[in-house]
């Protein structure tokens, strides 16, 4: 009565479900999902308006100095304005040195795309430990699914909340005064999820194959707080690399994220995209995807069962 | 039909390349039984399951699963078998007839034939009418039900039950075992299950096999380990300070005597028959019997006789016992 159930069978077959497994505990769970937009808007809020860093440099804290300044003889009218223009031009051209923009608010929100990125997906590495802990692993590996697909479920989920929660940032940024750059095109968009897939895979991927081997909640999560802040202050999200000292600058220009951040703001925000960038970006990017996802596919064929 | 469904040739499993958990084990299922590993916590049985249900490679030894070399064809074995965890795996958050498809989908079962035959065993289970409801609210008992639906989902020739009743009450206990038996007379399986609950061995299993620190001691079907104890124990107090074991054992079927705190301790054939005449020998010599009592043998008598001691506080890992516990406050909600 039992015939084998091998027919239409792909090596595939079970992706789609466990991914979905994962996704329903999100979105049918209206807090956590609720959280997960919120999330990205209190981060702008503090990096974007409370920390603003082009502030810093605006013709009014740059005027506050220009009056303290004691010339003899003193200036006209005329060339205190004079003065004036220069040191707002002055401002606005440091900023735009610095930043390629104008705007450090669009700077930074664009920078909040890969940080979700981050940490969502650093989250991927804690699942694969509590369905271990939970059984579900043991039962899962119980099953023909395949190994690969397993953890490939698990790396798939993480990406598509990533990419869900980046359109969620734009239209919030969008709502909160991003400037688009001038040569901006609606298919933009796209080239940014995609670089979002890749960076996602490619992260999530790395947590799990860090963590593929620990049965106990608190590695992954020791793992997840010594590696995302650097990995997030040492890439251009926030600050501009060449504002950064030279060791840092190096640490930066290995770390995907950087590459992440310099397409969404070639596509988004700067005046001029330079395509070869954005290209090379994305060949950056994608080398390190699948260098991590097959790294991560090998260990789930050694490591997933003992 | 006694074809043999599982065959195990001295597999072995050894953790970290001392900590040896299963040593070298020998055993046959048949088709058509329920073939139990009766022993304490850490005594290998996951850990032997593990192997059967290729989620662990043996380091020495082998096995067949229904013909399938359970390292080198596991994808086949998987196709074949149903797996019943000691954990609770259905997902907390989707609902019961959802785990099913879950499991199904694991399978690469298609989707129409999946829901088919997943309503058909949410009847069997009884869970028609929660099969929409999210399993958060599940008691043990329907949890260890729905567990039971999904390992049987992909029509398994043999069923592999890890501990089914851990943590749950004697009453829901007793109710799943039956629906165990269900599911094999309606499916006509073979189950192979492990269990530390002696009653669970002795009242569902055709044969079991006690293991203890990872080696089978003995292997039977309950009566026939309970039997070759060699009967019954009649437990004898006599008023006089002498020594009467001599008289004692010359009595017919009295296989044993041991002279025990001031009361001797008698193993016999047909204790009911026996007793009387034990006490009729005594008073004949003059003696009087002041107390006694009768009892047959449990599968704990069987276990102290093979191992020594009995079937409790062994030492488990933290991670099992962590598993365990986790379980059990599931099983209790």
């Amino acid at each position: 009565m039992s015939e084998t159930n091998d027919n239409s069978k792909s090596k595939l077959h079970g992706l789609w479900a466990l991914t979905n497994r994962e996704l329903k505990k999100w979105y049918k769970a209206p807090v956590i999902f609720i959280l997960s937009i919120i999330q990205p808007i209190i981060w702008m809020g503090l990096l974007g308006k409370a920390m603003n860093i082009g502030a810093i440099f605006s013709s009014g804290s740059l005027g506050e100095l220009m009056s303290k300044l004691v010339l003899t003889p003193p200036l006209t009218a005329t060339q205190s304005q004079q003065l004036g223009s220069f040191f707002n031009g002055l401002s606005a051209s440091i900023i735009q040195n610095a930043f390629k923009t104008t705007d450090y608010f669009s700077f930074m929100a664009v920078g909040m795309i890969a940080f979700t990125a981050l940490f969502t997906t650093a989250f991927s590495g804690m699942s694969v430990v509590w369905d271990r802990r939970l059984g579900f692993l043991n039962k899962a590996l119980s099953t023909p699914v395949s190994r690969a697909v397993i953890i490939f479920s698990k790396v798939l989920s993480a990406t598509l909340r990533s990419m869900f929660q980046a359109g969620i940032i734009i239209l919030i940024a969008i709502a909160f005064g991003l400037q688009f750059g001038a040569s901006f095109n609606p298919l933009y968009i796209f080239g940014v999820f995609a670089i979002m897939f890749l960076i996602c895979v490619g992260l999530s991927s790395m947590f799990i194959a860090i963590t593929i081997r620990s049965t106990r909640i608190e590695t992954p999560m020791a793992v997840m707080n010594l590696i995302t802040l650097p990995l997030m202050f040492a890439s251009n999200a926030f600050f501009p690399t060449n504002i950064m000292p030279s060791w840092l600058q190096t640490v930066a220009q290995v770390n995907p994220m950087t590459y992440t951040t310099d397409v969404v703001r070639q596509l988004l925000i700067y005046s001029t995209t330079d395509f070869t960038q954005v290209g090379m970006d994305f060949a950056y990017v994608g080398i390190f995807a699948v260098v991590v996802a097959t790294i991560g596919i090998v260990l789930s064929w050694r490591f997933l069962s003992k | 039909m006694s074809e043999e469904i599982i065959k195990a040739e001295g597999l072995t499993k050894i953790f970290n390349k001392h900590l040896v958990a299963v040593d070298h084990v020998n055993f046959e299922v048949k088709s058509g039984e329920i073939y139990g590993f009766l022993g304490p916590n850490g005594a290998g049985k996951t850990t032997t399951i593990n192997m059967l249900i290729t989620i662990m490679k043996p380091t020495e030894g082998k096995a067949s699963v229904l013909g399938f070399d359970i390292a080198k064809q596991n994808d086949s074995v998987r196709n074949v078998i149903g797996v019943v965890p000691q954990e609770y795996t259905a997902d907390e958050d989707l609902t019961a007839l959802e785990n099913i498809l879950l499991c199904a989908d694991l399978y690469g079962i298609p989707r129409r034939v999946a829901k088919e035959r997943a309503l058909d065993l949410l009847k069997l289970v009884e869970l028609t009418d929660f099969k929409d409801k999210r399993v958060q609210t599940f008691s043990g008992g329907m949890r260890r039900r729905l567990e039971l639906a999904c390992g049987l989902i992909n029509r398994p020739k043999i069923l592999f039950l890890d501990e089914p009743t851990l943590g749950l009450d004697v009453q829901t206990r007793t109710a799943t075992w039956n629906y165990i038996r269900k599911l094999k007379k309606e499916y006509g399986m073979t189950l192979f299950m492990t269990t530390h609950y002696l009653e669970e061995a002795d009242s569902l299993c055709d044969r079991v096999a006690i293991i203890d620190h990872g080696k089978i001691v003995v292997v039977g079907t309950p009566e026939d380990l309970k039997h070759n104890l060699g009967g019954d124990i009649i437990t004898i107090g006599i008023k006089e300070d002498i020594d009467v074991s001599e008289l004692i054992s010359k009595v017919e079927n009295v296989k044993d005597v041991k002279k025990e705190n001031g009361s001797y301790r008698i193993k016999a054939e047909y204790g009911e028959v026996t007793a009387p005449f034990i006490i009729e020998t005594l008073r004949k010599k003059g003696y009087t019997v002041a107390k006694l009592s009768l009892t047959e043998p449990t599968l704990n008598e069987v276990y102290l006789e093979y191992t020594g001691k009995s079937m409790r506080d062994t030492e488990e890992s933290p991670e099992a016992f962590q598993a365990q516990r986790m379980t059990m406050r599931r099983a209790r909600q």
